[in-house]
């Protein structure tokens, strides 16, 4: 469902996402983990078609982004990590107007609006404007946007950042039946035990590559560590060598 | 027992210096100024001459005025009295009108003070931080604009080196004290209601007020007074000018100081008042801060509940757009309810409708009728007319159109990760921005044009050209503002004052000139084939009416073709 083949993203000299090569097929939920600045962002917003790689290609349901983009669009949910959202038009207005960015209106649309933002607890507040929406409420009304018109893909980038437990829950179910229906879910996440719990397969970038891939399992074996991701992912980013925190609180 | 466990109580408690405070704003206009950003260079090249030549046009303008003031006996210097403390006047009431505004950002909206006001600052040093940002960012632009003015009157008056360093006295309580005063009245106001209400409030009161001023100075029709027979004596002159405008205004104190100066007799007293006067109100402000900024800022931080739903007129305007189809309903729907709902962008109408009132109260009170007054002129004026309708109808693209792609920058991921082109964001934008536009440009020009009493010539001509002028002042709109993007700026009327409006203005100005041109000529033949009953020469007529047929549709197409490339390759 989603193939992205020797992609590559360059700033100039520096390489931000460094040749990667990877399939997820439908009906899996991947995930997507790696220290800060290790490219995932870079990644996902290249295959939302917000930036254009510097090589390689993207391809969503084996449509070629550079080349059919409208196409290979209409297939894909973007969830950002940073909720900036139209700040004057209503929650039920913007899911709309999302909806109608796909193609989609309708007394169907209404009804999936209106589950999801019951789903997230925002049903008294669908006819308020954004601009008094707190962070978590913006975070779960973009969540909601990517479900509206039902795509057949989801990449979402770090969405536990600002929810509450509940809503973490919430997502996490919504997550694995969509999932479960069929669907594609590509998430990156710095919440390992989310990504352990919830991932049929994870990879591990680190400096813009991908270091190890495949189920938890498949991880363990390639770490050759029994222990969880937390274990796997700091002895693969070789982010044990962090400093002495006693050297660094008596500094 | 370590040090480090000892009693802490002793310590003192840290307080940043108030110039620290300053340090993050210092060095962000540093980083600005040495940035090396593509075509910075040309930009600040063309700002400075465009700058100085605004200076110089001001102080050429100033200084011919006092040349011929100063040779006038007895009220030469009374008349420049009265014209500095007219200006001093305006400049007090625009810095007041600026200062409330921008204190509110500032004292409250500002994405510094989460970390101010969580920090070991103390409320005075805050304060001082903050009105100081307040006064430079409110200020600058008054400060520029009295250069040439006080340089003027230093010059024609013989102030000498001196006089620069005097004015630069007199000057600075002069901007205190309405910044004081503006923030005095944000303060209040934020403690009444949320800030995010507040903000709606004062831009609408703001802009009301600067067009309620426009609309007053138009209509009392200032042309007349320059009429001797408006006095029945020269007494009556002279008691007039020597009246003071406003005894208790800050401005007419720096008038008499610097007319002082220039004159015989220095006015200390009016230096003393400056001054006192401001550092009393700065005590004052402060006392005000301490009682209630603790309380307005925790008020900043709610949001007002703003409740929304389709109304009729919604509905209707849905169901005129279905045959689009969706994506373009949906589009055209958000840009009419974003624009509508964002006080700082609808109150902007207010302006605009006093501009068009200004206008046609112009065109109405136009000498046109009596001696020496021939048939070309009747003909030149409606032509000239397209002109200044062009200009009005490109400064209100400029403050409408142009922001329009920079203002989709924070959801610009939304809309490159849809299934939407680029093109059906662009030419929703256009259209959205034209159709009113075009109904504004025909209602200017069908309302001159009968006032002016125009042949029928004249009326398909002038309706022909401002409805093509339109669509090219709109396409330029879309064009350089996409390609001079401000996606940073929150604010949308900041976004028309940036580098990339001055050139949408500039070359709006350049096509509309071009058309004119284009169009003397055939307009030209036609009128004196009228004028001698001659047959006019069609081909002229053809060719030119058909080259600026032409330009307005290069320059509709281009800028947005040009703006695709570019949207199309933003990253973000």
């Amino acid at each position: 469902m989603i193939r992205l083949s020797r992609l590559t993203k360059k700033y100039g000299n520096f390489t931000a996402v460094d040749s990667i090569d990877l399939h997820v097929p439908s009906g899996e939920l991947f995930g997507f983990v790696g220290p800060n600045g290790a490219g995932k962002t870079t990644t996902l917003r290249m295959i939302a078609g917000i930036l254009k790689p510097t090589g390689g290609k993207v391809e969503i349901a084996g449509i070629d982004i550079a080349k059919d983009p409208i196409a290979a669009k209409a297939k894909l949910g973007f969830i950002p990590d940073r909720p900036f959202i139209y700040e004057k038009l209503t929650g039920a207005e913007f899911l709309r107007f999302v909806a109608g960015l796909y193609g989609e209106q309708g007394p169907e649309v209404e009804h999936r609006a209106r589950e999801l933002m019951a789903l997230f607890d925002l049903e008294e507040w669908r006819d308020e404007l954004v601009e008094s929406y707190s962070h978590g409420m913006r975070q779960k009304l973009i969540v909601s946007s990517a479900f509206v018109h039902r795509p057949q893909v989801i990449v979402v980038d770090e969405p536990h950042v600002g929810l509450d437990p509940k809503s973490i829950k919430i997502l996490r179910e919504l997550f694995k039946e969509y999932v479960r229906r069929g669907h594609t879910i590509l998430m990156s996440t710095h919440t390992l035990d989310a990504a352990e719990a919830l991932c049929d397969r994870i990879a591990i970038i680190a400096v813009g590559k991908i270091v190890a891939c495949g189920t938890m399992d498949e991880l363990r074996a390639g770490a050759e560590h029994k222990g969880g991701l937390e274990e796997i992912f700091m002895r693969l980013t070789g982010q044990l060598a962090a400093r002495d925190l006693v050297e660094v609180l008596d500094a | 027992m370590t040090p480090a466990a000892g009693v802490r109580a002793a310590e003192p408690l840290p307080n940043p210096r108030l110039l620290h405070l300053l340090v993050p704003k210092v060095l962000t206009a540093r980083a600005r100024s040495v940035s090396d950003k593509k075509g910075r260079g040309v930009r600040v090249a063309l700002l400075t001459v465009i700058g100085s030549l605004f200076w110089a046009f001001i102080f050429g303008l100033l200084y011919k005025l006092l040349v011929y003031f100063r040779g006038i006996p007895e009220i030469g210097p009374l008349l420049s009295g009265k014209l500095l403390g007219l200006m001093l006047v305006s400049f007090f009431s625009i810095l007041l009108l600026s200062n409330v505004i921008t204190a509110l950002s500032s004292f409250f909206l500002a994405k510094d003070l989460d970390l101010l006001v969580s920090g070991p600052v103390d409320w005075l040093r805050l304060y001082g931080a903050k009105l100081i940002e307040t006064v430079i960012a409110s200020s600058w632009m008054v400060a520029l604009m009295s250069i040439p003015v006080f340089t003027a009157y230093g010059w024609v008056y013989g102030g000498g080196w001196m006089f620069g360093l005097f004015a630069v006295a007199v000057f600075i309580p002069f901007l205190v004290i309405p910044a004081v005063i503006g923030s005095a009245i944000t303060l209040t106001l934020v403690n009444i209601f949320p800030a995010r209400r507040t903000r709606d409030i004062l831009s609408v009161v703001a802009v009301a007020a600067a067009a309620g001023l426009v609309l007053v100075f138009r209509l009392v029709r200032p042309e007349q007074l320059a009429r001797p027979e408006g006095f029945k004596s020269l007494v009556d002159f002279v008691a007039v000018l020597r009246t003071p405008t406003s005894p208790f205004l800050p401005s007419e104190w720096v008038q008499r100081s610097v007319m002082g100066l220039l004159g015989e007799k220095p006015d200390w007293l009016a230096v003393y008042l400056l001054w006192t006067t401001a550092a009393a109100f700065v005590v004052l402000g402060a006392l005000l801060h301490r009682a209630l900024y603790v309380n307005g800022f925790s008020k900043a931080q709610e949001s007002a509940q703003r409740w929304a739903r389709s109304g009729i007129l919604s509905r209707m305007i849905m169901r005129v757009l279905r045959p689009l189809g969706v994506l373009k309903q949906e589009l055209i729907m958000k840009e009419i309810r974003v624009f509508f709902r964002d006080t700082t962008q609808w109150s902007q109408l207010i302006l605009l409708a006093v501009l068009v009132v200004v206008y046609v109260f112009n065109i109405k009170f136009l000498p046109l009728r009596g001696e020496g007054i021939t048939m070309w002129l009747i003909n030149v004026v409606p032509f000239l007319n397209l002109v200044l309708a062009g200009f009005v109808l490109a400064s209100i693209a400029a403050r409408f159109i142009f922001p329009g792609v920079s203002l989709e920058g924070r959801t610009l991921w939304l809309l490159r990760s849809s299934p939407m082109s680029m093109r059906d964001l662009l030419w929703a934008k256009f259209w959205v921005g034209t159709a009113p536009l075009l109904i504004l440009a025909l209602a200017i020009v069908g309302v001159t044009d009968y006032l002016l009493k125009v042949s029928s010539f004249m009326f398909m001509v002038s309706t022909f050209t401002i409805a093509m002028m339109t669509f090219a002042i709109s396409g330029l709109a879309i064009g350089f503002g996409t390609v001079f993007p401000q996606f940073e700026t929150e604010n949308a009327a900041q976004i028309p004052t940036s580098f990339g409006g001055l050139l949408f203005m500039m070359a709006s100005v350049a096509v509309i000139g071009a058309v004119v041109v284009l169009e003397a000529r055939p307009v030209f033949s036609f009128l004196s084939s009228r004028l001698y009953g001659s047959q006019p020469d069609l081909l002229e007529m053809v060719f030119g009416f058909g080259a600026a047929f032409a330009l307005c549709i290069l320059a509709t197409i281009v800028p947005i073709r040009v703006a695709l490339t570019r949207l199309e390759a933003v990253e973000r």
